[in-house]
């Protein structure tokens, strides 16, 4: 279990958003990279944000560029997991990727609001918060090797050493 | 029941019968990165291999912040330059060639039935030609560097099919975005879209690579038009090595079919800050705006600055606004520049800048200032995309563009054509 709190925000939350297009080409550092996160979404966020809070969005989350530092900022900025009801196919990979826990659940988004304190039960598919339980399915397998061995690079590296 | 597109393709990659919802393992026929090689390359050494595994399947073509706009920028492009050289990477496009999907589409990369996959969103743009073609990301291209493999997910197939003829000064661009705009930013997301039906070969190959490109803003995996005797004819004449056609089978299982009839369609835009946020052009005609852009990977090609030069041909744009005229590449540059029509653009107070990205994704050359609002012709009208806070991107066609620019404020560009 893994307590955090909640940042709300809407549907087809894009990638601009999320880490603006002027960064992309600038090689920031991890923790440079955090303080760019949701620039232009809540300003907010960056200056606020706690390790283990979590974004809870609505659909279509991560649309737009295929730019990982999207998902890769979040989790610098400490973000334990994204919350939504649907995901961008790339942003998804992505995050799965760089080790950001994207998880796909259907009534959660409307139910909570910013500040609401939850717990994530990943082994168990469980949303908790004020008493109240919201489900999210499992990864498929072949994905979750990929988050087993600690993102695609580990992966990959794995692979490489098998004969 | 009948196999699609997508299923046939990656059925021959992995060696076995596949059906949406598959995961496959996949060797592409071509991968291809622009400027984020450089961050690529990063992810690669982590690896600690020496070598990658098929260099001549890299396509690196450098598109992104051409020429390099500050020191930064110089060095991912020294960085990326000498790890061609040390790699013997056969397939390296520097500075000036153009925007990558253009620049790999005209080089004969793109032929029908094959896989390609891309660090770049509208990566999609090759299934104009009948390939399976999707973007991922940079660390996954690093894991396609070091082993020639990815892992697929066989997607389900959204088929849009068309009917009827354009109208008088409506084209390629009002057709995806009335389709984005009815059925929603994340409409095909993890899909394929297949563009089909009777219209469907009327479209230009130019045309087909602006829905194709954007299929990526409904969420799309691919965007995909059948090869036809068109795509064939170019193949032949124009493709890099073999390719075999794949189409689907007449009952092929699609996830909905969808009907839309060109001849009833009028000119559209996107409004921000969203792409569905479509309307009408003559709901939004009027409002005063500051800078046009004409160009990019979605509408950048002979055929879109064509249009835009008969409509701008003998006139000037508003003294209010600013006009920048970005050919998707050098080829189109050239061919533009022989048949007159930059002459015609500059002449009419237009800036032609070299082939590239940089203005699209707010990296490099005419950037807004806060609150400044753009009509262009490219693909996202995310805020902040292109530059200063508050500022505003509508999307459009290269005829709505210009009438625009002409006016100084949104126009309907049936009048001048």
């Amino acid at each position: 279990m893994s307590k955090g709190r909640v940042w709300k925000y809407g549907d087809d939350v894009n990638t601009d958003v999320i880490y603006a297009g002027k960064y992309t080409y600038q090689q920031l550092e991890p923790a440079e990279m955090a303080k760019k996160s949701l620039e232009d979404l809540d300003p907010s966020f960056a200056a606020a944000v706690k390790p283990g809070d979590v974004i809870v969005a609505g659909k279509n989350f991560g649309c737009g560029s295929s730019r990982e530092q999207a998902a890769a900022c979040l989790r610098y900025a400490g973000v334990q997991a994204v919350v939504a009801k649907s995901f961008s196919r790339i942003y998804f990979r992505n995050a799965i990727n760089l080790g950001l826990a994207v998880l796909q659940a259907l009534d959660a988004p409307d139910a909570l609001r910013s500040g609401d304190e939850i717990e994530i039960d990943f082994e168990g598919g469980r949303i908790l918060s004020a008493g109240r339980e919201f489900k999210f399915p499992p990864l498929p397998e072949s994905v979750l090797d990929i988050v087993r061995a600690g993102g695609l690079l580990e992966w990959t590296k794995k692979k490489l050493a098998r004969p | 029941m009948g196999l699609t597109f997508s299923e046939k393709i990656l059925a021959r990659k992995a060696g076995r019968p596949v059906r949406a919802g598959d995961v496959i393992t996949a060797s592409p026929d071509f991968y291809l990165s622009h400027d984020n090689s450089s961050a690529i390359i990063g992810e690669f050494k982590k690896l600690g291999l020496a070598k990658v595994k098929a260099p001549e399947k890299i396509v690196i073509i450098l598109d992104h912040i051409v020429p390099a706009a500050d020191e930064k920028y110089a060095q991912n492009h020294k960085t990326i330059r000498e790890f061609v050289w040390a790699q013997s990477i056969p397939n390296f496009f520097d500075i000036q060639h153009g925007v990558c999907h253009q620049v790999l589409s005209e080089s004969g990369f793109a032929l029908p039935g094959r896989l390609i996959m891309g660090s770049d969103s509208h990566t999609t743009t090759y299934g104009a030609y009948g390939v399976f073609a999707a973007g991922i990301g940079r660390t996954e291209m690093a894991s396609i560097w070091a082993t020639d493999e990815i892992w697929l997910r066989v997607p389900e197939t959204l088929r849009i099919e068309f009917a009827g003829d354009f109208p008088h000064g409506v084209f390629a661009k009002d057709a995806i975005l009335k389709i984005i705009g009815d059925q929603g930013a994340d409409r095909a997301n993890y899909e394929a879209v297949e563009f089909a039906g009777p219209a469907a070969a009327s479209f230009s190959l130019a045309s087909r690579m602006v829905l194709a490109n954007m299929a990526a803003e409904m969420g799309a995996k691919n965007g995909y038009f059948e090869p036809d005797e068109l795509t064939l004819a170019w193949a032949r004449k124009h493709g890099r090595g073999d390719f075999e056609p794949v189409r689907s089978d007449p009952d092929a299982a699609y996830e909905a079919v969808l009907q839309y009839d060109l001849s009833v369609l009028e000119p559209q835009i996107a409004c921000p800050h969203t792409v569905d946020n479509v309307k009408p052009v003559r709901e939004v005609a009027g409002k005063p705006f500051h800078q046009a852009l004409l160009g990019t990977c979605t509408n950048g090609r002979f055929e879109d600055l064509e249009v835009a030069a008969r409509i701008l041909r003998g006139r000037s744009v508003h003294p209010h606004i600013r006009l920048l005229v970005l050919p998707a590449s050098r080829a189109v540059y050239l061919e533009a520049m022989k048949a007159g029509l930059l002459e015609t653009l500059s002449e009419a107070g237009g800036v032609i800048l070299n082939p590239g990205c940089g203005p699209c994704l707010g990296a490099h050359e005419g950037l807004l200032a806060p609150g400044e609002v753009v009509v262009g012709t490219s693909n996202r009208n995310f805020k902040g995309r292109m530059g200063g806070r508050g500022s505003e991107i509508y999307l459009a066609s290269p005829a709505t563009v210009a009438a625009s620019a002409l006016e100084g404020k949104i126009a309907d560009p049936r009048k001048y054509l």
